[in-house]
């Protein structure tokens, strides 16, 4: 055997209540972040991520609750991020129960940052959150800021390397032109990123069908992230992965398969 | 007190003290010498840099602690850094040394992507206490270092493949770590907690 490639559906979370299109049947409440991480969980995710989309300080003090509650719970990786600002934030996530965070426009406003947490808490706690379309920059590609509306004038490659350089352990490359189309991952990306980097690499954006995640992981991925496909069952975590091994992939058996 | 998680810095200790707690023990967060010498079990935890952890460690005399445990026949069990720490040398961010309970040095590993980081399977030891019932299951690994040498004692030794070989686990008396993290490792980590507090 070798390492399982990992399935990672993402709930986003403001004030304690997971928000964006949740579509179960089979929940007694939909919105709640611990239930649907176990719902997850039970169906064989290999991780979680939450994205703290609160706009405000108390709505980030419920999340911490929600990460407290869900690690008591929940036994598999924890990522969280959104409004990750300092080393200190990263520190009350990781003592709350998080084993990941992802930071994205911080980082870019102060690449330090990268450096200032790896050191403290070690590379394999930091993800990079990147969200990149196609422009006309040296690559091809460029990073965005405010979901994918603004452009941060930064070389998605360059920044990669240079985010890598400083620390970061895993790369989340969101893609922006993908992103919601349901038509495939942006697998050109995916190539690029990998191609300048050694950090596991996670794709995001673009899954429609099950042959657009065999053909991500084809490009380069290690990981593969969705939000929405999964929200409203469009695909069970389960059906994925039962096509993946069938199609040679190496993944983890689902607890309840 | 049945279990001590020795705490020796910052991290998540969380999920490891109700892992094992899920095992129907009662389970404390110490850094304090004698509650940790006392406990039925230890859980030494990885936190950082093999260097840290081990500036971490020696700051709670977490190293001296390990040793009487052994001396006392007190079953401990390293996790991750945690079970790094437990070899002779480390040469991550530099030359470090550990507590030296086994001779081999932890270098990096030799991979076109680290850290290894996911789920991966272990090929168990024969007789394996802790793999017993989840020998074909996979384990949660977050690590960029590890150990390739095989220890020249009677060790249990489990190993795992990421493009190249490295110890995953070990079972030597009373002393057993982890590469991967069983807190982190879903049902068939749960249960690999289990089979090590059934041993105490």
């Amino acid at each position: 055997m070798s390492l399982s490639v990992r399935i990672i559906p993402c709930l986003d979370v403001t004030d304690g209540r997971v928000v964006k299109g949740v579509n179960f049947t089979n929940l007694v409440d939909a919105g709640d972040p611990v239930e649907m991480a176990s719902l997850y969980n039970a169906e064989g995710a290999d991780e979680l991520t939450f994205l703290d989309i609160s706009a405000s300080v108390a709505g980030r003090e419920t999340t911490l609750d929600v990460v407290r509650k869900t690690a008591e719970q929940v036994f598999i990786p924890l990522t969280v991020g959104g409004g990750i600002r300092a080393v200190e934030d990263v520190d009350r996530l990781l003592r709350a129960g998080a084993d990941k965070v992802s930071i994205n426009t911080a980082a870019i406003a102060r690449p330090e940052l990268i450096a200032e947490i790896a050191d403290r808490f070690g590379s394999q706690v930091l993800v990079l959150s990147v969200d990149a379309r196609r422009a006309n920059t040296d690559s091809g590609f460029e990073v965005t800021t405010h979901g994918g509306r603004q452009s941060a004038s930064l070389d998605a490659l360059a920044w990669v390397e240079k985010a890598c350089a400083l620390g970061v352990g895993e790369i989340l490359l969101n893609s922006m032109d993908a992103d919601g189309t349901r038509a495939g991952y942006d697998l050109g990306m995916i190539k690029a990123v990998r191609a300048v980097s050694q950090v596991p690499l996670i794709a995001s954006g673009g899954a429609g069908t099950q042959d657009d995640f065999a053909a991500a992981l084809d490009a380069g991925a290690d990981a593969l992230l969705a939000a929405s496909i999964f929200h409203f069952g469009v695909h069970r975590i389960g059906d994925i992965k039962k096509y993946l091994d069938r199609s040679g992939y190496p993944v983890r058996k689902a607890p309840r398969l | 007190m049945a279990i001590a998680i020795l705490d020796y810095g910052s991290g998540n200790l969380r999920s490891a003290l109700r892992a094992f707690e899920r095992a129907g023990r009662e389970v404390v967060l110490t850094s304090d010498y004698s509650t940790a010498l006392e406990a039925e079990g230890l859980v030494v935890p990885g936190v950082g840099a093999f260097g840290a952890c081990m500036a971490g460690l020696k700051s709670v005399r977490g190293d001296e602690l390990v040793r009487e445990r052994i001396s006392l026949a007190r079953p401990t069990i390293g996790i991750c850094v945690g079970m790094q720490i437990l070899f002779a040398h480390g040469v991550e961010h530099g030359a470090h040394e550990g507590v030296a309970i086994w001779p081999p040095t932890v270098e990096k590993l030799e991979a076109k992507v680290l850290p290894h980081m996911g789920w991966n399977t272990v090929n168990a030891a024969e007789g394996s206490q802790l793999f017993k019932g989840v020998e074909g299951e996979s384990f949660y690994f977050v690590h960029s270092y590890g150990v390739t040498e095989r220890i020249e004692s009677a060790a249990l030794q489990s190993w795992t493949d990421y493009d190249s070989r490295f110890l995953a686990a070990i079972e030597d008396g009373v002393m057993s770590a982890t590469q991967f993290h069983p807190e982190k490792s879903g049902d068939a980590g749960l249960h690999l907690i289990k089979n090590w507090v059934s041993t105490l």
